[in-house]
C-alpha cells in the first residue's frame, strides 16, 4: 500500500511548510492528483485520514482535484486526452506519446491558522 | 512509523537492526552524514512536530500543544509541492554519493519470483572479477536473498521493509552507509517484488531495470504500465521455458514499447546462461557511459580553470 507512504509524504510537505510559512494548524488541504499518477484518489483519502491523527493536520479536510491526462504526440505534434499510458495517439495511431499532464501528485494549497 | 521519509519503518530493518536505531548510532558517531540533520529529530514515535526558530523540525515536541487558541488567523497558503519531494531529495543525495564513488546503481524491479536473485548470483559469479559488485536486497521479511548473494562472495545488505511494499530512498541511503565498494563498481538494488509501488520511488539509481519472466504472460507491460514506463531496460527472463509455453515474445516487446517507446529489451535465461552476455555488455556500456559523463564534466571544469588562469 504505497498510498500510505504517499499520504505521509503529504504530511511531511505540510510540516515543512509550517516551518517556512509559520503556521501551526492545517484546516484544509488541496491535492492535485493526476488520473495517470501513482495514486488512487480514494485510497489517498483513506490513508490521509489515518496519518493525519496527531499531526498538524488532525481533522483537516481533504479536497482532491483530479487532473485528466493529456498526451503530446511526437509524430504528429497534436495534443489529446490521454486515458492510459498505452494509448496510441488518436490522430496518427503512433505510440511516441509524452504525458504533458496527468501524472501529478502535488500539494497545491492549504488553509491554515 | 518513520516520519522522515514516510517509509513504514515501524517495521523496516537493515540487517536485522531497526532503522531508527540505525539513525541514533549514525548520528552519534558520524556527523558528516549528508542528511544527518533530518535524522537527528526523527526518532520519536509522535507525529506532532513544531518548527524552531532556525527552521528545524523537532519531531515529538508537540506542535498541537504549542498552539495558542485565539491568536491565530485562518489564511490560505500556496504550496505547489510534490508529494514525493522528500523522497526525491534523499534520492538526489544518494545519486550524488554514488556518482562520487563511480558506482553504477541499478534498481531491479519485478513481480516476486521473476528471477532477480538468480540473475544477480549468476551475474556476480560471471563478472564479479571484472567489476566490484554490491547488492542491496529488499524484502518484507528474511535475509534469505542477502545470504544467497553473500554465498557468491559479494557484499550484500538486507533491508526488511516489514509491511512496506517498496524500498524508498531513505532506506537505501542508510544501506549505502554500509557499503565501501571503493572506486568504481556496480551496485544492484533488488527491490521488493511488486510491479506497482516501486515505480513511484526514485532511489537514486542510474536505471530501473524491469525483469519479466516468460511465465507471467506477455500483457504485463499493459497491466502495469507505470513500471514499464519507468524502466530503461526490460529483461525477459526464463527464456529456457519458452518451448513449453505460448508466451509471445514479439507481442510482449510491442506492448512494452507502447508504454515506453525508448525501452531496451534483453532476452535471457538466468538458469542456463543463454543471453547473459548481452546483459553484461549492457552493464559495461552503462558503466562506461557513467565514467564518460564524469570525465566530460571534469574536462570542462579543467578547461574553464585554464581559461581563467590564461586570462589572469
Ligand atoms: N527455468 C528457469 N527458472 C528460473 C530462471 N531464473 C530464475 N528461475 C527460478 O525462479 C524461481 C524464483 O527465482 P528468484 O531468483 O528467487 O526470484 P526473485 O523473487 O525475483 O528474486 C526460482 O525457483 C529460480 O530457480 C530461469 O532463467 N529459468
Ligand atoms: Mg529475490
Ligand atoms: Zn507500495
Ligand atoms: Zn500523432
Amino acid at each position: 500500500m504505497h498510498e500510505m507512504s504517499l499520504a505521509e509524504g503529504v504530511i511531511q510537505v505540510l510540516e515543512e511548510s509550517a516551518v517556512a510559512q509559520g503556521f501551526s494548524r492545517v484546516k484544509k488541504v488541496w491535492l492535485e492528483i493526476g488520473r495517470l499518477s501513482h495514486v488512487e484518489a480514494e485510497a489517498m483519502r483513506f490513508c490521509f485520514e489515518a496519518v493525519c491523527k496527531g499531526s498538524i493536520a488532525q481533522d483537516a479536510e481533504l479536497e482532491i482535484i483530479e487532473i485528466p491526462g493529456t498526451g503530446w504526440c511526437h509524430e504528429c505534434g497534436k495534443q489529446f486526452e490521454y486515458q492510459a499510458r498505452y494509448d496510441p495517439c488518436p490522430h496518427c495511431n503512433g505510440y511516441q506519446v509524452q504525458m504533458v499532464a496527468g501524472d501529478e501528485m502535488r500539494v497545491k494549497e492549504l488553509e491554515v491558522e | 512509523m518513520c516520519t522522515t521519509c514516510g517509509c513504514a519503518s515501524g517495521n523496516t530493518q537493515i540487517e536485522g537492526h531497526d532503522l531508527h536505531h540505525g539513525h541514533a548510532h549514525a548520528h552519534d558517531h558520524d556527523h558528516t552524514h549528508s542528511h544527518a540533520h533530518d535524522h537527528a529529530h526523527s526518532h520519536s514515535q509522535s507525529h506532532s512536530h513544531a518548527p524552531d526558530a532556525k527552521g528545524d523540525l523537532h519531531y515529538g515536541r508537540g506542535a498541537a500543544g504549542a498552539h495558542a487558541p485565539g491568536l491565530s488567523q485562518r489564511r490560505m497558503v500556496q504550496i505547489e509541492q510534490d508529494i514525493l519531494s522528500k523522497n526525491d531529495r534523499y534520492a538526489a543525495a544518494n545519486r550524488e554519493k554514488l556518482a562520487e564513488q563511480n558506482l553504477l546503481a541499478l534498481n531491479l524491479v519485478s513481480s516476486p519470483g521473476s528471477g532477480k536473485t538468480t540473475l544477480l548470483t549468476r551475474t556476480i559469479e560471471d563478472i564479479g572479477k571484472t567489476f566490484t559488485c554490491g547488492v542491496i536486497e529488499g524484502d518484507q521479511q528474511t535475509a534469505n536473498d542477502a545470504d544467497r548473494i553473500r554465498a557468491t562472495g559479494a557484499k550484500a545488505v538486507q533491508i526488511n521493509t516489514g509491511k512496506g511494499c517498496h524500498l524508498d530512498a531513505h532506506m537505501v541511503g542508510h544501506a549505502l552507509e554500509q557499503f565501501d565498494l571503493g572506486e568504481q563498481g556496480v551496485l544492484f538494488i533488488e527491490n521488493v517484488g511488486n510491479l506497482v509501488c516501486p515505480a513511484a520511488f526514485d532511489l537514486g539509481e542510474a536505471h530501473k531495470v524491469a525483469i519479466l519472466s516468460v511465465t507471467e504472460g506477455e500483457d504485463k507491460p499493459l497491466k502495469y504500465p507505470d513500471m514499464f514506463h519507468a524502466a530503461d531496460l526490460m529483461i525477459l527472463n526464463k527464456v529456457d521455458l519458452l518451448p513449453y509455453l505460448d508466451f509471445d515474445v514479439a507481442q510482449c516487446i510491442e506492448y512494452a514499447r507502447r508504454v515506453n517507446p525508448e525501452i531496451q529489451v534483453l532476452q535471457l535465461s538466468a538458469r542456463t546462461g543463454e543471453g547473459m552476455q548481452g546483459w553484461y555488455a549492457w552493464i559495461e556500456q552503462r558503466q562506461q557511459a557513467l565514467l564518460q559523463a564524469k570525465l566530460d564534466a571534469l574536462e570542462s571544469q579543467v578547461a574553464s580553470l585554464k581559461r581563467t588562469l590564461g586570462k589572469g
